[in-house]
């Protein structure tokens, strides 16, 4: 440690302190008396939880938050696709240099580039369906994105298609990290590819798929605008509304702030509430361990 | 960090190399398709792209690339987020360095619940403050102005940038401190000259996250830069795509152009890339 003097660490940590104040704590302290009050233009009277209750009742919102909630469920496919595939390039099959350069392309194309090319390759009439018709597969060229029963699943696929890259290259440069002795061990002892799956690589990988969890739950609830304002816009319809969505229809199109910023404090509520189970289960996991 | 990978190829754990190959040929399909798709439709005329969407563009056509920067709009986006992402990278360090040098090397009253703070602001997602933000910035008159939003990106990406710091530079050994300090070194001169010196690895992990991060966001700039010669480049694509909406070759041009950058800056710093998107998770 350094010795110092009086205020000389409050002069380091000051220009952090104001930002912060003006970026998270003046805002999140107005979101929570915006979601009270019955705002017009700047602020408005305390109406208590008349915008949580005309939230909640709100068919839209009970559509988004299930959305949220569904794309959730891509996250363990996510982990599960992305630890596979960087177990086989660990391997060091022959030309995983040139697999992991291309497998990782899809992250380094921005948000709104991957869902505009997507859309137009899920297309009714799209090179896709073209696709899958010239291989006899008629039946299964369906209208991805214009059909409300599919849409969102074809949005989650796309989200999955960019972030798995992400998943990949993280989980191999763990993977690159570990000591090779036990694993050299293990390989004269006869241990198979799945057994050394199990006992050997996994247990490493653990904190980094923890990690890569909460990063992507964070997406899943709350990073999923840009996807969807390049794909979808929510529709058709209201097929793939989600929460953040909500929040700038409500709060900047329909001038309707309030009900906005209760949605912004359930998402938030939301947020914290995930993360910490998610951090409950690893320290249950390590007093099993 | 590639010590394990930069070895001879393993020959015991290869029972089914030809499925392995056969899992990940499939799945770089995958993964490049949509790049192709976006490469060869570029260079076709909105006629062959309608007789045959998956064919290789002939004769090529360059006349999409030409529509698609017509009126000069898409430089003036590309710069937008060219200013954006330099400058709030640039304000987001310099106020993390100088924070993350007190909370890692200092003693002080607070110390500790300023850091846990930092730490739990790292997951509260933007769109929590942005309609208060909003409000804030107009009444700053703010909106579509370079140094507000340039702070708006700094400050979210600041308590993660705060955080890599802060992590790397206790691990910084503290006999080289301690030997500056004993010569007489103020506190500023061990920032700049001792452990500014050790950090550029930290230094490339950070600057390669936020920039990609505030890179490709698209919701602040959406609202907070509402007028035209403001837009970034994503906002711009979004408002490309709907003009262009009919006429998709210029459009995937479009989408071509806009990838470069990042796909040059990818292709010829890849190691740079990977080591800074991955080190944070990685060391622990």
């Amino acid at each position: 440690m350094l010795r110092t003097r009086g205020l000389t660490p409050y002069l380091y940590v000051a220009p952090m302190a104001a930002v912060l104040l003006l970026v998270f704590g003046y805002p999140m302290a107005r979101v929570v008396d915006f979601s009270l009050r019955r705002i017009r233009g700047a602020s408005g009277p305390f109406i208590g939880l008349e915008n949580y209750r005309a939230v909640l009742s709100d068919g839209t919102f009970q559509e988004a938050a299930l959305h949220n909630a569904l794309l959730l469920l891509a996250v363990p496919l996510m982990a599960i696709l992305s630890v596979f595939v960087a177990v086989l390039l660990y391997d060091r099959v022959r030309g995983w240099r040139l697999y992991r350069t291309a497998l990782f392309l899809p992250y380094i194309l921005a948000v709104p580039i991957v869902g505009i090319v997507l859309s137009y390759v899920f297309q009714k009439n799209g090179v896709l369906n073209e696709l899958l018709r010239a291989l006899g597969l008629e039946a299964f060229a369906l209208d991805w994105l214009g059909n409300s029963r599919y849409a969102l699943w074809t949005v989650m696929g796309i989200i999955i298609w960019r972030e798995v890259g992400f998943g990949i290259v993280l989980f191999l440069a763990r993977l690159a990290s570990l000591n090779e002795e036990p694993l050299e061990a293990a390989q004269l002892d006869g241990v198979n590819w799945g057994q050394r799956l199990w006992y050997l690589l996994l247990p490493e990988l653990r904190g980094t798929i923890e990690f890569y969890a909460v990063v992507s739950v964070i997406t899943m609830l709350a990073w999923v605008f840009s996807y969807i304002w390049a794909i979808s816009k929510g529709g058709p319809g209201t097929a793939t509304q989600v929460l953040e969505l909500y929040i700038y229809n409500r709060g900047l199109r329909d001038s309707l702030p309030g009900m906005a910023a209760a949605v912004a404090v359930l998402l938030l509520l939301g947020t914290l509430v995930l993360i910490a189970v998610l951090f409950r289960v690893r320290r249950s996991a390590e007093e099993l361990g | 960090m590639n010590t394990a990978l930069r070895g001879s190829h393993r020959t015991r754990f290869h029972p089914a190399a030809w499925l392995r190959q056969f899992l990940l040929i499939g799945a770089t399909l995958l993964a490049l398709f949509p790049g192709f798709f976006m490469t060869v439709t570029a260079f076709k005329d909105s006629r062959s792209y309608l007789d045959n969407k998956l064919g290789l563009p002939w004769p090529l056509t360059f006349s999409n690339f030409a529509e698609a920067l017509h009126g000069g709009k898409f430089f003036g986006w590309f710069a937008n987020s060219v200013i954006f992402t330099v400058g709030s990278v640039l304000l987001s360090t310099a106020i993390a360095v100088l924070a993350a040098f007190a909370l890692a090397r200092m003693r002080f009253a607070g110390r500790d619940a300023l850091f846990s703070v930092n730490v739990a602001l790292m997951v509260v997602p933007p769109v929590v403050m942005l309609i208060p933000l909003f409000q804030l910035f107009s009444d700053l008159e703010l909106i579509n102005t370079y140094p507000g939003v340039i702070l708006l990106y700094a400050g979210l990406t600041l308590p993660f940038s705060v955080y890599l710091l802060t992590n790397f530079f206790r691990s910084i050994p503290t006999e080289l401190i301690e030997a500056a300090v004993t010569d007489g070194a103020s506190d500023l001169r061990v920032l700049l000259q001792i452990v500014l010196p050790l950090s550029p690895p930290a230094l490339v992990t950070l600057v390669i996250t936020n920039a990609l991060w505030v890179w490709n966001e698209l919701l602040i700039a959406l609202v907070f830069l509402p007028s035209d010669d403001m837009k970034t480049l994503m906002v711009g694509l979004t408002v490309f795509r709907s003009r262009y909406n009919l006429d998709v070759p210029v459009t995937m041009a479009g989408m071509l152009l806009a990838s470069l950058p990042m796909l040059l800056l990818y292709l010829f710093g890849q190691r740079y890339f990977l080591r800074g998107l991955t080190a944070g998770a990685v060391k622990s």
